[in-house]
């Protein structure tokens, strides 16, 4: 039997799905300048939000500001929500779009796409990897936002009990806990806009573009999510439930809007997955 | 590096409905818009050439590639590699293929073995327990080794074509498929890439090499076919396609007008009237000689039948030749010359 014979065999004796590739694509994704920056950029949120309430003199009262603004000064583990809040509408869908954008686009802007799919990685195998490899951004910046913001407001406040919407007051551990299923739900409503962003990003070779279109798409969905005259519209815009995670604050958990929300973003997902398999699959790759 | 790491594995293993082949077109067509790139292109590749494909620039050999890797659909027709349909077998066949297509592509913030690094993990039949050492001699073979741990964007082009080589030679392959491998390449470069062409066909592979300098490639190669305007204009092995150009006489002599008679009676066509005083060699002749040269059109005419004619004939022969016409001269009048880009 020829070497080559033997190569071809390896996997099927081994029933290999290539795990390597994403390593690798998470290694470069991570590792890369760009990555950190956003990353970077993102922990400024909470920390400024956290000064910037600890050196003013004057009270926050209830209702002015971000919600949960004025409960910072109360307990500091309400500034990694808070800045989540903030960070939802624009900065987090800015760097989602970013990653989501560069992946198929980013390869064959670079021309690392032909020598990826000759390798083979296989074109099936490569959206696969690519989608979960901007899933894993959307995780890391939704983290990098909730853990800066929990560590900052341990420093700049006291930390105590944290009382919940429903009146209720819960433990120090409890309250991480909710903290962590926020940002779990965060990610997860990222995911929608990350499925269309790996979809735009099959259609072009130009990245910046596909991460222009893929923001603008995410401004677009809230825009239209505040239109009272598209009302019939809004529970099909994968931006509507983005706010809703206040149900995770009370006690008991409410798990309505966290299931309504990842059959939402499941469904952009399945959609948006098959147009770009439709799209991918076939597409003559001449960059 | 010993051979074992390198074993050529051409031809050993040989598919039920193999042809012996290892590239085979029919009627490869691809179609822009309007454009047709490639047009009813039917290449035969053997198995352990060394085929050069040539052609001016635009002509259409990268998209050629691109469609025997999968790259690009065709339009029309058939692609077979190592004896398996293109594209339906291409997570099997692909593996055993190393490609450079259209120029090297890193990314510019990792360094070159960081990159091949990459690329490796994309291949799920390449074992990531040996990846290390394999990057490492991959990268020995192209002479990139001291630049290893730089970052591709302080790379020069010629390093950077070093490294879309180095990652085509990642696993021991059956074809390597390049691409203008000796672009950016200055002399001592090009002369590289020769010799590891030449490795690697000694080491049984099958290398389709694409370019559209004629003389960077014509010492390696067994075969070569020509594009011109997305046509497949000539193939076959390299005598062949010099058979098929056309061979001159060059006579100098003072006696024109009788030399001219007696290969007019051999069933040449001289040229209308002798050249006046080009001497075949740098010592010039007398100034009375002048040169009268014929197209050999009748292969059966022999130089030395030539020659017996004219001196019986009393024409004093002071220099006789017959020129085979190069594969250059062959080239150039299959693809035109200068820089005009064929549409
Ligand atoms: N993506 C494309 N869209 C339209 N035309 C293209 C595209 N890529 C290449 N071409 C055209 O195809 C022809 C052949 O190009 P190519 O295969 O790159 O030639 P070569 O590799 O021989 O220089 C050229 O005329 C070029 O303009
Ligand atoms: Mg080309």
């Amino acid at each position: 039997m020829s070497s080559s014979e033997e190569r071809l065999a390896a996997p099927v004796r081994n029933g290999s799905f290539g795990w390597a590739l994403l390593a690798s694509e998470l290694a470069v994704l991570f590792r890369r300048r760009r990555t950190i920056a956003m990353l970077l950029a993102l922990a400024l949120i909470p920390i400024l939000i956290a000064v910037a309430v600890r050196l003013s003199s004057s009270e926050v009262s209830a209702g002015q500001g971000p919600p949960f603004l004025d409960r910072i000064t109360q307990n500091g583990l309400f500034v990694g929500i808070t800045a989540l809040v903030v960070a939802i509408p624009l900065f987090l869908p800015l760097t989602i779009g970013v990653a989501a954008g560069d992946t198929i686009a980013g390869e064959a802007g670079l021309g690392t796409l032909r020598y990826l799919l000759v390798a083979p990685a296989g074109r099936v195998r490569l959206l696969l990897v690519k989608f979960a490899g901007a899933a894993a951004f959307c995780l890391a910046a939704t983290l990098t936002v909730a853990i800066t913001g929990a560590v900052i407001g341990a420093i700049l406040f006291p930390i105590g009990p944290v009382t919940l919407l429903s009146g209720d007051t819960i433990s120090v551990v409890d309250s991480i806990g909710r903290s962590v299923l926020i940002a779990l739900y965060v990610t997860v409503s990222l995911l929608g806009l990350s499925a269309i962003g790996l979809f735009i990003s099959t259609l072009t070779s130009v990245p910046v573009g596909a991460m222009a279109a893929t923001i603008v798409v995410a401004v677009t969905s809230q825009i239209l999510d505040v239109l009272p005259q598209l009302e019939w519209l809004h529970p099909w815009l994968f931006s509507h439930y983005w706010l809703g995670f206040a149900d995770i604050l009370r006690q008991p958990i409410l798990w309505d809007s966290f299931s309504d929300n990842a059959l939402l973003q499941g469904g952009y997902m399945v959609v948006f997955g098959a147009l770009a398999y439709g799209r991918f699959a076939t597409k003559d790759i001449l960059s | 590096m010993s051979d074992a790491d390198w074993p050529g594995t051409a031809g050993a293993d040989t598919a039920v409905a193999d042809t012996g082949l290892a590239i085979e077109t029919v009627g490869l067509t691809k179609r822009f818009g309007r454009q047709t790139v490639v047009n009813e292109v039917d290449l035969r590749v053997p198995r352990g050439a060394v085929y050069g494909f040539l052609g001016p620039n635009g002509s259409g050999k990268t998209t050629t590639i691109r469609m025997l890797l999968g790259l690009a659909g065709a339009t029309s027709g058939r692609v077979r590699v190592l004896g398996e349909d293109m594209p339906s077998r291409l997570q099997q066949v692909l593996p055993r293929v190393g490609a450079l297509v259209e120029g090297p592509a890193f990314y510019p913030f990792l360094s070159g073995a960081a990159n091949l690094h990459r690329l490796d993990t994309a291949d799920r039949f390449a074992f990531g327990r040996t990846r290390r050492t394999r990057v490492a001699e991959a990268l020995d073979r192209v002479g990139l080794s001291h630049a290893a741990t730089k970052k591709v964007h302080a790379y020069s082009l010629g390093m950077k074509q070093r490294l879309g080589l180095a990652n085509a030679l990642l696993m021991p392959r059956d074809l390597l498929v390049l691409d203008e491998p000796t672009n950016g390449l200055d002399p001592q470069g090009t002369r590289e890439v020769r010799n590891l062409v030449r490795s690697l066909a000694a080491g049984g592979a099958t290398v389709f090499v694409s370019s559209h300098l004629l003389a960077e490639i014509e010492q390696v190669c067994t075969h070569a076919a020509v594009m011109s305007a997305g046509s497949l204009v000539a193939s076959g092995t390299l005598d062949e396609l010099r058979r098929v150009g056309q061979a001159f006489v060059r006579l100098q002599t003072p006696d024109v007008d009788i030399a001219r008679g007696v290969l007019l009676r051999l069933g040449l066509a001289p040229t209308a009237a002798g050249d006046p005083g080009h001497p075949l060699a740098d010592d010039a002749g007398p100034a009375d000689t002048y040169t009268v040269s014929a197209p050999l059109v009748d292969r059966r005419v022999t130089a030395e039948g030539i020659v017996a004619s004219l001196v019986a004939a009393n024409v004093r022969v002071r220099g006789f030749v017959v020129e085979e016409a190069s594969l250059e001269d062959r080239f150039v009048a299959l693809t035109g010359e200068g820089f005009d880009v064929v549409q």
